[in-house]
C-alpha cells in the first residue's frame, strides 16, 4: 500500500534531527531502519505529519568500548551488529538474539535502537537489553540523559524515549569471565518474531550458579525479568534438577496476551521450558 | 536440397532431458511484462473501496469528498454500474436445483463478507486513488454474520443471505449402488464388524501467489484490450463478453507473464469486471492492482471443509464401505467453479483401495465470509486427506501395520486399468512398486527403530512415521465427463505449429502458463517431433489475439492435455511436409523416411531435405505439390478419454517435542509415478512446491476469522506461509508406468505432491504421539495445539483468533475504505 503523504527531513546530526522534530508539528516519526514504521505506514496505521530519517546521521552508528561497557549506537543495524567482534565477545547474548531477527534482507536495514525503542512486545531485542541491564542514552532539546532498562520499557510499544527526544546509543555492561549466555527463541518459521523467548545469562563458580539474569520475551506488555526464577538460581547447585525447580517460576508475575501464536496459558508454559532451556545452556550444562 | 553427409549419430531426444528452463531468467528477475509493469499513455488508476464488516444493508454512500480530492476523476458505486455489472458467473451447476446468490462485483444493497468491493476511485495516479478511498463515507446497517458451517446448517440458523431460505447452495450426492458401481452401502455398514467415523477438518487456505492480482484494459474505438494476471485469459474472454454485454470478437485479453496462481487466479474476478467497466464508461486505459492485504482479503480462499467419514471393515482388515459426508464453504457467493471444488473430489475418496461400497455426500455452504474455489489440488486433497487418515485410524483400530492395512486393500499392479468402486477407470501404476523405493529412500527399517529406542526411554523428543499412498486425477478433462457432471465447458485443449520461412518455429498453445515451464516443456516436446533444435522453437500463450482456442491452465491439464496436442499438431506439419519433400525428393512419399528433422528415400543415399527448407520452400511456394495449398502450419484440438492418475508413495518421519509442542519433519521421502517424464526438472520443481503447500497445509497455514467475520490473519506476519527454511530436504523418486490416454505418456504433476503430501506429515505427527494418547490433532499443527492434544486431550481446539501484535496489532480490520479508529490514530499502536 501507499503510506498518506508526509513531510520528510534528512538530517546529518543528532542536533539537526532534534532541531527537525521540533520544527516537524504536532505528529514527528523518527525513520530508523524503517523495518517497523514503513510496514504501519503502508498499512496507514500510522500517518505522522513529518518523517525524521535518521539513516545520514553517522554518529549514531558503530560499536564501540567505553571501560566497562560496550557503547551501541542507535543506528547500527541487526547485520552490523551481528559482524561486530566486540559484541561476540563481551555480550554474545545480542549475538545470539539478533541472529534470530526476520531475514537477512531484514536485518541489513533494521537496526538495534529501533528495534528497542519501537519495543515491540514479540521483539527479541528488548528482554536482552533487560536482561544485560542495559542503560538508554536518550537526547533531547535539553540535553542527554540515561535511563536504566528497567525504566525504559514503559509500556506496549511504549519507551522512555519522549516527544522532542532520540535515542542516541545504548550501553551495555561487559560480562566477561564466568558469565554464559543463551538466548532460547520460540517461534513457527525461521523469520517470525518470537511467540515466546527468553535470554538468560548465568555466571557459575565453583559448581554453583552465582548470579543469574533471565529476560522474558513476550510475556506480557513490556519485556519483563524473570525475578522469582532469578532467586532461586542464586546460589544453587549448577544441576538440571536445580534449574528445572528454579524454571519452573518463569511464568510468575507474567500476563501474556492470548493470539493465534498461543493463548495466555500455553504462553506461561512455554516460558517455563524455554528458561529451564536457556539457562541450562548458559550454565554449560 | 543438400547431399547427405556423413551422418553423425543422431541427437539425443530432447524429451528427457532435464532441460533449465528457457523462461527462467526473466521470470526470475522480474524484467518482463507482469500486468502492473505495463504503463500506457492517459492511462488511469484505480483503487477500491471495501468493506469492512462482514454482513449488512448498505443504507448510503457519500462519494463526495472522494471525488473533490486532487487528481480523482471520477468514482462509481455499485449503482452506478448496477445495470451492466451482471454477475460473477459460475460456470458449473453441479446440481440442477443448485442455489446461487448472484454476485455483484460492486456490492449494491448488502455486503456479505469483509473486503467485499463497494466503490471504486479512478485517479490520476495510484497515490491519489488510494489517499480518496478513506474520503468514501459508506453507512452500513448491520446484519447476524454466519461464520460457522455447522451452526449455519442446524435448525433456525441465521442466514448469510436474508432472501434466501437457508444457508444450503447445493446437495450433491454420489452413491455408488444407485450409480451401479458397487453395493449397497447401508448394508455394507450393517454387517461390518469394525466401524471406524471420524471428523476432520480441512481448514481454509489463501492460495497466496507470489504476484499479486493486477489487470489494465485499453479501450481502442468499441475494442478493449485486457491484460490481466490471469491463469485464464481465454475463459476470462468469453466470460466478461457474456457478463458485461462487449461482444466477444471486441474483446481480447492478454494473460503475460503471470507470477503464479495455485488456482487463486482461475478465477473472473470482481476487479477485472470493473475495470473494464470504467475503461468502458470513461474511454480511457486504466490500471487496477492490488495491495498483499487485499488480495489476503479478497482473491478467493481454498478448502475449508468439514468432513465427517466412516469406514467399514472385517477384522482380518478387509474393508467394507465408504462413507463419505461433507460441509464445503463456499464463501459469501459462489464463483467460477466454487461449487465444482468438492465435487472433483468426489470420486477420489477411495483413493487407491478396492471398496465396495461407497457414498458420497456433499453440503455446499454459504458463510460471510471470502469465497472460496480452487487452491492447488481441488479437491483431491480433501479427499486423499481424509482417505489416507482414516486408514491409519482403521489400522490402530484393528491393531494393524498401516502399511500392512493399505498393502491388503490396493490395487495391484496386474490389476490396470481398474474401475474404482466411484467409477473411474485408474490407468496405470503399480502402489507397491512405489512404496518400496519410498521405504529405501527413508531409511525406514532405522527410524522405526528410532521411535522404539525414543519411546522406551521416554525421550521429550518423539518420532513418529506417516504415510500416504495417494493416487489422484487429473489431467482436466474428458469433455463428455464434464458434460455429464454439468460443467460449463469443455476439457480439450488446443496447439497450432507455424513453420516460418528461416526454419524457426512457433508453437501456438492455448494452454497458458503462469510459472510451470509450458515453453521449456513444449519446446522439447517440438524439436524431438519435428528434428528441430531445441533453441529454434518459440512458444507463444497468452494471448487471445494470438492464441484463439484455449482453456488454459489448471488441473495438471497442460502437459497431458496441452502438450498432447502440440505433439498432435506436430505430427500434422510432419504429414504435410512428407508430401512437399515427396514432391521436391521426385519420390513415393511411401518411400520418404523422416529422422532428425529431415525426409530421405529410403535405400537411397544421398539426397534428403529438412523440414526447416521444406518450411522456407513453402514460404516461396515456386515448387509446390499439384492442389496443394502453399502452407505446412497445422492446428490440433486435442480432448482426452479419460483423466490421468498420477500416484504414488509418501513418507514423513517427524519429530514432536513433547514439552513445546513444536513438530520437526525429520526426513521426507516421496516415489511419484507421474508417467513419462518430459523434463525431470520440471517435474522435481514441481513436486517440491506441491511439497511445500502440502506440509504447509499441514503445518503452517490458516485463514482464521475473528467472531465479527474480519479476517485475522490478514498479512504474512499471521498466514504464515513457509519459506525454503522451514522445510526439509526432499528425497525424491520416480517409478514410470507411461499413461495410455494420450500420446506422451505422462500423467499430470503439478498437483500431485500437494495432494499427497498433508495426510503423511499429520499421520507421522500422529504416529509419535498416539501411545500418549493422542487421536487427532486438527490442521495446521500449531505447536500449541499439538501441546494441548498430548497434555489435555482433543484434537488442540480453535486458536485465539486475535492476530499478533507484530506491527502494532496490525490486522484486516485496518483502513481500506473506512475510517477506523485504527487508521485515525496516527500512530503506530
Ligand atoms: C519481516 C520482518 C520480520 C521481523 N522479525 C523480527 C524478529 O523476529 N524479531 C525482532 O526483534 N524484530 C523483528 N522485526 C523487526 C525488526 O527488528 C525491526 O528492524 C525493528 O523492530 C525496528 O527497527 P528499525 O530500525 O527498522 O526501526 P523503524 O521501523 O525505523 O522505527 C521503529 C520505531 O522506532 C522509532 N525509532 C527508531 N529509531 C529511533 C531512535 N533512534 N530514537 C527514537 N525513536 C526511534 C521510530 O520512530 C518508530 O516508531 C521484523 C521486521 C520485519 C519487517
Amino acid at each position: 500500500m501507499i503510506p498518506a503523504p508526509f513531510e520528510y527531513a534528512r538530517p546529518t546530526t543528532v542536533d539537526e534531527a532534534l532541531q527537525a522534530i521540533a520544527a516537524g508539528g504536532e505528529d514527528v516519526k523518527v525513520l530508523a531502519g524503517g523495518q517497523s514504521l514503513i510496514p504501519v505506514m503502508r498499512l496507514r496505521l500510522a500517518a505522522p505529519e513529518t518523517v525524521v530519517d535518521l539513516g545520514r546521521v553517522a554518529e549514531l552508528r558503530g560499536v564501540r568500548e567505553d571501560g566497562d561497557a560496550l557503547v551501541i549506537g542507535a543506528m547500527t543495524t541487526h547485520s552490523d551488529v551481528l559482524a561486530d567482534p566486540l559484541i561476540q565477545q563481551h555480550a554474545p547474548l545480542i549475538a545470539q538474539a539478533t541472529e534470530t531477527v526476520a531475514d537477512r534482507q531484514v536485518r541489513h536495514r533494521g537496526t538495534f535502537g529501533g528495534a528497542l525503542v519501537h519495543a515491540d512486545p514479540a521483539g527479541d531485542l528488548p528482554a536482552v537489553a533487560l536482561a544485560l541491564d542495559a542503560e538508554f542514552v536518550i537526547a533531547g532539546p535539553e540535553g542527554r540523559r540515561t535511563v536504566p532498562a528497567r525504566d525504559f520499557f514503559v509500556d506496549y510499544l511504549t519507551t522512555a524515549v519522549g516527544e522532542g527526544e532520540l535515542l542516541v546509543e545504548v550501553r551495555v555492561p561487559k560480562l566477561d569471565g564466568q558469565w554464559g549466555m543463551r538466548y532460547e527463541k520460540f517461534n513457527r518459521v525461521a523469520q517470525a518474531w518470537s511467540i515466546v523467548a527468553v535470554a538468560a545469562a548465568v555466571r557459575r563458580e565453583n559448581g554453583h550458579i552465582a548470579e543469574a539474569r533471565v529476560g522474558l520475551t513476550n510475556m506480557g506488555p513490556t519485556p519483563l525479568r524473570a525475578g522469582a526464577v532469578e532467586a532461586a538460581l542464586s546460589g544453587a547447585e549448577a544441576t538440571p534438577e536445580a534449574i528445572a525447580a528454579a524454571a519452573a517460576h518463569a511464568a510468575e508475575g507474567t500476563e501474556p496476551s492470548s493470539d493465534l501464536n498461543a493463548q495466555a496459558d500455553y504462553r506461561q508454559h512455554l516460558a517455563t521450558v524455554l528458561t529451564r532451556r536457556a539457562v541450562t545452556a548458559a550454565a554449560g550444562l | 536440397m543438400t547431399a547427405l553427409e556423413d551422418r553423425t549419430e543422431a541427437p539425443a531426444p530432447e524429451v528427457g532431458k532435464a532441460r533449465k528452463r528457457k523462461e527462467d531468467a526473466r521470470l526470475i528477475t522480474g524484467r518482463t511484462t507482469w500486468t502492473d509493469n505495463m504503463v500506457l499513455p492517459g492511462m488511469l488508476h484505480l483503487a477500491v473501496v471495501r468493506s469492512p464488516v462482514a454482513h449488512a444493508k448498505i443504507t448510503s454512500v457519500d462519494v463526495s469528498a472522494a471525488a473533490d480530492a486532487p487528481g480523482v476523476v471520477a468514482v462509481f458505486t455499485g449503482r452506478d454500474f448496477a445495470e451492466e455489472q451482471g454477475s460473477i458467473p459460475c460456470a458449473w451447476p453441479v446440481t440442477p436445483d443448485m442455489v446461487n446468490p448472484g454476485h455483484p462485483s460492486l456490492a449494491v444493497e448488502e455486503v456479505n463478507h469483509v473486503g467485499e468491493a463497494v466503490a471504486v476511485i479512478v485517479a490520476r495516479s495510484k497515490a491519489a486513488a488510494q489517499d480518496a478511498v478513506e474520503l468514501v463515507d459508506v453507512d452500513y446497517d448491520p446484519l447476524p454474520v454466519v461464520l460457522d458451517m455447522e451452526e449455519a446448517v442446524a435448525e433456525q440458523p441465521d442466514l448469510c443471505h436474508d432472501h434466501l431460505s437457508s444457508n444450503e447452495s447445493f446437495r450433491f450426492v454420489f452413491d455408488a449402488g444407485e450409480a451401479g458401481t458397487g453395493q449397497n452401502t447401508d448394508e455394507a455398514f450393517a454387517n461390518a464388524e469394525v466401524v471406524v467415523s471420524r471428523r476432520f477438518v480441512q481448514q481454509r487456505l489463501i492460495p497466496a501467489f507470489m504476484e499479486p492480482r493486477a489487470a489494465v484494459v485499453q479501450p481502442q474505438g468499441d475494442n478493449y484490450t485486457m491484460w490481466s494476471s490471469t491463469q485464464v485469459p481465454h475463459i476470462l474472454r468469453l466470460m466478461l463478453a457474456m457478463i458485461t454485454g462487449t461482444p466477444e470478437h471486441k474483446l481480447r485479453v492478454i494473460a503475460p507473464d503471470v507470477g503464479g496462481g495455485f488456482g487463486g487466479k482461475l478465477q473472473v474476478t470482481p476487479e477485472e469486471v470493473i475495470t473494464l467497466l470504467v475503461a468502458r464508461r470513461l474511454g480511457k486505459p486504466v490500471k487496477w492492482t492490488e495491495t498483499r492485504s487485499e488480495s489476503l482479503m479478497s482473491a478467493h480462499h481454498g478448502r475449508d471443509q468439514i468432513q465427517y467419514v466412516d469406514v467399514a471393515a472385517d477384522r482380518e482388515g478387509n474393508i467394507k464401505g465408504l462413507k463419505v459426508h461433507i460441509l464445503s464453504d463456499m464463501g459469501a457467493y459462489l464463483r467460477l467453479v466454487s461449487p465444482g471444488v468438492p465435487v472433483l473430489g468426489a470420486f477420489m475418496y477411495p483413493g487407491i483401495y478396492k471398496f465396495p461400497a461407497y457414498r458420497f455426500d456433499c453440503q455446499g455452504v454459504f458463510t460471510n465470509k471470502t469465497p472460496t474455489d480452487a487452491y492447488r489440488g481441488a479437491g483431491r486433497p480433501e479427499a486423499t486427506f481424509a482417505i489416507e487418515r482414516i486408514m491409519d485410524e482403521l489400522a490402530v483400530e484393528l491393531g494393524m501395520d498401516p502399511l500392512e492395512l493399505r498393502r491388503k486393500n490396493w490395487i495391484k499392479a496386474e490389476e490396470f486399468p481398474f474401475t474404482t468402486v466411484a467409477g473411474l477407470e485408474y490407468d496405470s501404476g503399480d502402489y507397491d512398486a512405489a512404496t518400496q523405493q519410498a521405504l529405501e529412500l527413508l531409511g525406514y527399517d532405522e527410524l522405526r527403530e528410532e521411535q522404539r529406542r525414543r519411546r522406551e526411554s521416554d525421550d521429550p523428543v518423539q518420532l513418529g512415521i506417516g504415510f500416504s499412498t495417494f493416487t489422484e486425477m487429473c489431467g482436466l478433462a474428458p469433455s463428455r465427463v464434464l458434460g455429464s457432471l454439468s460443467y460449463g465447458a469443455g476439457g480439450w485443449e488446443h496447439a497450432s505449429i507455424r513453420m516460418l520461412p528461416t526454419g524457426k518455429v512457433e508453437v501456438v498453445t492455448g494452454s497458458t502458463p503462469h510459472g510451470q515451464g509450458h515453453e521449456t516443456a513444449w519446446s522439447q516436446l517440438v524439436a524431438d517431433e519435428l528434428g528441430v533444435p531445441f533453441e529454434d522453437v518459440e512458444v507463444l500463450h497468452g494471448d487471445t489475439g494470438i492464441s484463439s482456442r484455449g482453456l488454459d491452465t489448471y488441473g495438471s491439464r497442460s502437459l497431458v492435455v496441452g502438450g498432447a496436442a502440440v505433439v498432435s499438431a506436430s505430427q500434422k506439419v510432419v504429414a504435410k511436409a512428407r508430401k512437399v519433400a515427396a514432391h521436391l525428393l521426385e519420390a513415393g512419399e511411401d518411400d520418404l523416411q523422416f529422422e532428425s528433422g529431415s525426409f530421405s528415400v529410403r535405400g537411397t543415399p544421398g539426397t534428403s531435405i529438412s523440414i526447416q527448407e521444406i518450411a522456407l520452400a513453402t514460404f516461396a511456394a515456386h515448387n509446390f505439390p499439384e492442389g496443394m495449398e502453399p502452407s505446412i502450419d497445422a492446428d490440433a484440438t486435442f480432448d482426452p478419454v479419460n483423466f490421468s492418475f498420477p500416484h504414488g508413495t509418501h513418507i514423513c518421519a517427524m519429530e514432536v517435542d513433547t514439552e513445546t509442542g513444536f513438530v520437526k519433519i525429520r526426513k521426507y521421502a516421496c516415489v511419484d509415478d507421474v508417467g513419462k517424464i518430459v523434463n525431470p526438472l520440471i517435474v522435481e520443481g514441481q513436486v517440491h512446491g506441491g511439497l511445500a503447500q502440502g506440509i504447509a497445509q499441514a503445518l503452517y497455514e490458516e485463514a482464521i476469522y475473528d467472531a465479527d467475520g474480519n479476517l485475522t490473519t490478514g498479512t504474512f506476519v499471521d498466514y504464515l506461509v513457509p519459506s525454503a527454511a522451514d522445510l526439509p530436504h526432499f528425497d525424491t523418486g520416480n517409478t514410470v508406468h507411461e499413461a495410455p490416454g494420450n500420446p506422451i505418456g505422462a500423467k499430470g504433476v503439478g498437483e500431485a505432491g500437494c495432494i499427497a503430501s498433508t495426510p503423511a506429515v499429520v499421520n507421522a505427527a500422529l504416529d509419535a504421539v498416539r501411545h500418549l494418547g493422542v487421536t487427532d490433532i486438527r490442521m495446521p499443527l500449531t505447536p500449541e495445539r499439538v501441546w494441548r492434544a498430548i497434555h489435555s486431550g482433543g484434537d488442540g481446539g480453535d486458536r485465539a483468533t486475535a492476530g499478533s501484535n507484530a506491527y502494532g496489532g496490525a490486522q484486516t480490520e485496518t483502513t481500506a475504505g473506512v475510517s477506523t479508529e485504527a487508521s485515525s490514530l496516527g500512530g503506530d499502536r
